[in-house]
């Protein structure tokens, strides 16, 4: 499990709208990388263009590659579907099956797909999930509650319990811890840590220290004026880009200078 | 992020690979959606290669001897008239309800009344005939009295009147109650979508809450009171049975609103004629009902024109 | 304007800074509004007295009275406020009484024969009392459903289309459609099932079916808006969450978002129902109208609630009264089963809803 990433000259486009322009890059397994940039600037769609979760716009297409382990995400034979089970996902605001029940949520990538397990292979898969998620022992007892439930907090390690139990080789956290109190982003973070070892993380963070608490390596995503497209600014490990970064707009990003 | 950007291209060259239960489910969904477009065109196909025969049929065998255009003009005037005399009566009564429910009515049951203004429009038509037979058109025969009395000088109110009280005048209430809903729901809809801020930016400055309706509601409801309107219209022109029920008589073309003589509507005229008609008769039925077929579309199509031009400027959704 | 302050009540600000204005109480309103409908009353007793006169005579007076002692006491402004006040108030009442009315008849003229008969006998071979609507209601019940099973596949189909698939001219064309189909005259939607089936079957050709496509064209642009409307409500994020998981989007459809939407859906449908199992004029000259029940669909006449109600009423035979009981009848079953309907419909967008926390 936990692959490395090579981004090479990727462009993003909406329709004839160059979004992200020129991305090279290169992420580390068993690492957790942060991406940081002023709204609008295109980390996210970034992120979303590594399992292609981009695509379920309209219009929304890539130039370049995204090689994982040298298997080329955007090849002409690649499911779309496929890249995502091996690329899991966590979202900026939980978002568990309201239908569910929390057990349901879990495995509910096997579930939806219609794989068949056993009763005890599922009784432990959802064990062993929510085990890495941090929230076995505080949901072990109501199991068959729906999702909607739970604490904001645990709805989101509950989402993260989701995607690790569909095994992916990679996790991306789309801001996972802006619609959440302090005391539950500790939580998810502390996770974070525990997760790296097993998975690739990639993060995008409004929050700086948050991405200097968490990450290995730093992208700083910029863009010139509205309608510019996004650029990775300066991609560094994470010490250097908050303490001598390369590039003066990093600088000016990290002290507050702007945006 | 900068999703809202996304213009609708074709799509990407990289999502060629789909699955085959993909393929099959958006084909699906996208055939049933083609398909309601082919029923829309069929019923106008259908409609018109069954009229046909009455186009082309000499004048002396359509029904009334006279050919085709002198045997659907009666029917078209009295369409339209029973269609705009409800449309006259229901369109002020339902901008004042949906005042009244919207903003006038104390919150707590104002939901409540919305809903038992919508009942009226749960009753089945047939009903309405029923109860526009017995209470309405002998209830109104005092009102068909005093007004050819005192209005005979109105075309409209020439007499003789109708001593069963089942003339055009009548059928023009009962239709007027049955659009009420219609015509009510749309404008409650968009007397509530008023923007708040200008709202109580009018209270802050003072104005009574007439005058706060007057300048932050009306204004922007307007346009969607007379997209409601232009709906009702439509409901009122195809309405079949209380028209079939309530009416007497098919007499010629004639605006006496409240003689017991008066022309059918083009759709009353089918329910009733048309179990019995034969040969030339059914297709000239038909005929008709591809006139009023045209006519409710043009109405229909200007109501949702101007809803989704409003809907366009609102910026709502 | 010349008020440019005025005082709120309860604050006692120096009289030379805020106007204080008078103001007409609640009750005072009431009151005079009262005293305008008695007066009408007198008036209408001048006349002859009568209910009509007296409330048409009361309320104008009622709302003059209010208008002139406040224009007199509170200013024009306020005067108009409440003019419209007692206007639109008045709206209301006018929409209640067409209301009051018809249930009232229906339920005083139906109950008389709101029997076991009437629920367990056809009018086979019977031409004056007794009988029933047992042919009618198992027809309108057959045909009813038959149009429902071709309407929520293609209804719902088309709104997954629409919210989920569709894009550029296809979906604003279908939008636009499915929006003017609503207005089509369902006599026109009967002669569409007439014509369609006179062609593929011959002239004497006369099934329930007919019926059922006939309703299917009211039908179907009700359900594709309901269910629309419904769909586009769960949230995106619940997609999202299911592509990420590598579900494909025929999965998430059926297995995700269908089920979020399942109360909604369950109430549209019936409401859908609720709108076309009343209709008559489509049925009336596709269908028609038999003595007997028969419970083949795909074969001859068959009899349904509403034409039953109709013919009942407009053509009774030689024992009129018991036609004309038949028809109420007929038409204050049609009216709960229309309730009825609607209020499933709310029970079920009550009780399926999902449990959200949010």
């Amino acid at each position: 499990m936990a692959k490395r990433i090579e981004v090479s000259d990727l462009n993003i486009y909406y329709g004839n709208f160059l979004a992200v322009q020129g991305v090279n890059t290169s992420i580390e397994p068993r690492s957790i990388t942060a991406l940081i940039g002023p709204s609008g600037c295109g980390k996210s769609t970034f992120l979303r263009s590594l399992n292609r979760m981009h695509e379920v716009l309209p219009g929304a297409r890539v130039e370049g590659k995204v090689v994982m382990d040298g298997q080329d995400l955007y090849g002409s034979d690649v499911d779309p579907v496929n890249v995502r089970r091996q690329i899991g996902m966590v979202f900026q605001r939980p978002n568990p099956f309201p239908t569910m029940s929390i057990y349901d949520n879990v495995i509910a990538g096997n579930r939806l797909n219609n794989t068949k397990m056993k009763k005890s292979e599922s009784d432990d898969l959802v064990e062993k999930s929510l085990r890495g998620a941090n929230l076995w022992n505080e949901v072990k007892d109501r199991l068959d509650r729906p999702g909607s439930s739970l604490s904001g907090g645990q709805q989101q390690r509950l989402c993260i319990a989701r995607a690790i139990a569909v095994e992916p080789d990679v996790l991306l956290m789309d801001e996972p811890c802006s619609a959440l109190d302090p005391i539950s982003t500790l939580a998810i973070e502390d996770l974070m840590a525990e997760l790296k070892e097993r998975f690739t993380i990639v993060i995008v963070t409004h929050n700086m220290q948050q991405a200097a608490r968490v990450s290995e390596s730093t992208g700083f995503f910029n863009l010139n004026g509205v309608g510019q497209p996004g650029r990775l600014i300066e991609f560094n490990p994470t010490e250097k880009i908050f303490s001598n970064p390369d590039q003066k707009a990093t600088e000016d990003y990290i002290s507050g200078r702007f945006g | 992020m900068t999703a809202t950007k996304a213009p609708t291209e074709r799509p990407a060259k990289q999502g060629a690979v789909r699955r085959p239960g993909d393929r099959i489910f958006a084909g699906s969904a996208k055939g049933s959606g083609i398909f309601i477009l082919v029923v829309l065109a069929g019923v106008a196909a259908f409609l018109i290669s069954e009229a046909i025969p009455a186009l082309t049929a000499p004048a002396e065998d359509i029904p009334g001897g006279e050919g085709l255009a002198s045997y659907i003009g009666p029917l078209v005037l009295g369409t339209l008239l029973a269609a705009v005399i409800a449309l006259v009566v229901a369109t002020p009564l339902a901008v004042g309800i949906a005042l009244f429910v919207t903003y006038y009515a104390p919150r707590r049951i104002a939901a409540a009344l919305g809903y038992v203004i919508d009942l009226l429009a749960a009753i089945p038509s047939v009903v309405y005939g029923f109860w526009g037979l017995a209470v309405m058109a002998p209830a109104l025969v005092p009102f068909h009295e005093w007004a050819a009395e005192h209005l005979s000088w109105l075309p409209f109110f020439a007499g003789p009147t109708s001593a069963s009280g089942r003339t055009m005048l009548t059928v023009g209430l009962v239709l007027g109650v049955m659009i009420l809903p219609i015509i009510s729901a749309i404008a409650r809809e968009v007397f509530s979508q008023a923007p708040a801020l200008h709202r109580e930016a009018a209270l802050a400055l003072g104005a009574t809450r007439w005058e706060m309706i007057r300048m932050a509601v009306l204004p922007y409801g307007k346009s969607g009171v007379i997209a409601g309107a232009m709906l009702g219209l439509g409901r009122a022109l195809g309405e079949t049975m209380a028209v079939a029920i309530i009416l007497s008589g098919g007499a010629g073309a004639t605006v006496n609103l409240i003689s017991s003589s008066n022309p059918s509507t083009i759709a009353s005229n089918i329910a009733l004629r048309f179990p019995e008609a034969t040969g030339v008769g059914v297709n000239t039925l038909i005929a008709s009902g591809l006139v009023l077929f045209v006519i409710t579309l043009a109405v229909n199509m200007l109501a949702r024109w101007i809803v989704n031009r409003r809907a366009d400027f609102s910026g709502a959704n | 304007m010349s008020t440019a302050t005025r005082s709120a009540s309860g604050t006692s600000a120096p009289q030379d800074t805020v106007r204080v204005e008078r103001r007409l109480s609640r009750s005072a309103t009431v009151g005079l509004y009262l005293a305008g409908i008695a007066l009408g009353a007198g008036l209408s007793a001048l006349t002859g007295f009568a209910v009509t006169s007296t409330v048409v005579y009361g309320v104008i007076l009622g709302t003059l009275a209010v208008y002139v002692t406040s224009r007199a006491v509170e200013g024009r402004r306020k005067a108009t406020d409440r003019l419209v006040t007692c206007l639109v108030t008045t709206a209301f009442g006018i929409a209640m009484v067409p209301l009051v009315s018809l249930v009232w008849t229906v339920l005083s003229k139906g109950l008389a024969r709101l029997d076991g008969d009437f629920f367990g006998m056809s009018m086979f071979r019977i031409v004056g009392e007794g009988g029933g609507a047992y042919h009618a209601i198992l027809g309108t019940v057959i045909i009813t459903l038959l149009a429902t099973a071709i309407s929520v596949p293609i209804g719902l189909l088309t709104a997954i289309y629409l919210v989920e698939y569709g894009t550029g001219r296809l979906k604003r064309g279908i939008t636009f459609f499915v929006d003017v189909m609503t207005g089509i005259p369902s006599i026109v939607a009967g002669l569409f099932a007439f014509a369609l089936f006179t062609l593929l079957f011959g002239n004497d050709f006369r099934a329930g079916v007919m019926g059922a496509v006939a309703l299917s064209v009211l039908m179907i642009p009700v359900v594709v808006r309901s269910c629309e409307e419904v769909l586009k409500l769960v949230p995106n994020e619940l997609r999202e969450a299911s592509y990420a998981l590598g579900v494909p989007k025929w999965r998430t459809v059926v297995k995700v978002v269908l089920p979020t939407a399942i109360a909604g859906l369950g109430t549209g449908v019936t409401l859908a129902i609720a709108r076309v199992v009343g209709e008559t004029a489509p049925l009336l000259i596709t269908v028609g109208l038999i003595t007997g029940t028969n419970l083949n669909p795909f074969d001859g006449r068959m009899a349904t609630l509403p034409v039953f109600a109709f013919y009942q009423l407009t053509q009774p035979g030689t024992a009129t009264q018991a036609f004309l009981d038949r028809a109420w009848t007929a038409a204050l079953v049609l009216i709960i089963l229309v309730m009825a309907l609607n209020v499933v419909a709310r029970l079920i967008s009550r009780f399926f809803a999902p449990k959200t926390g949010r």
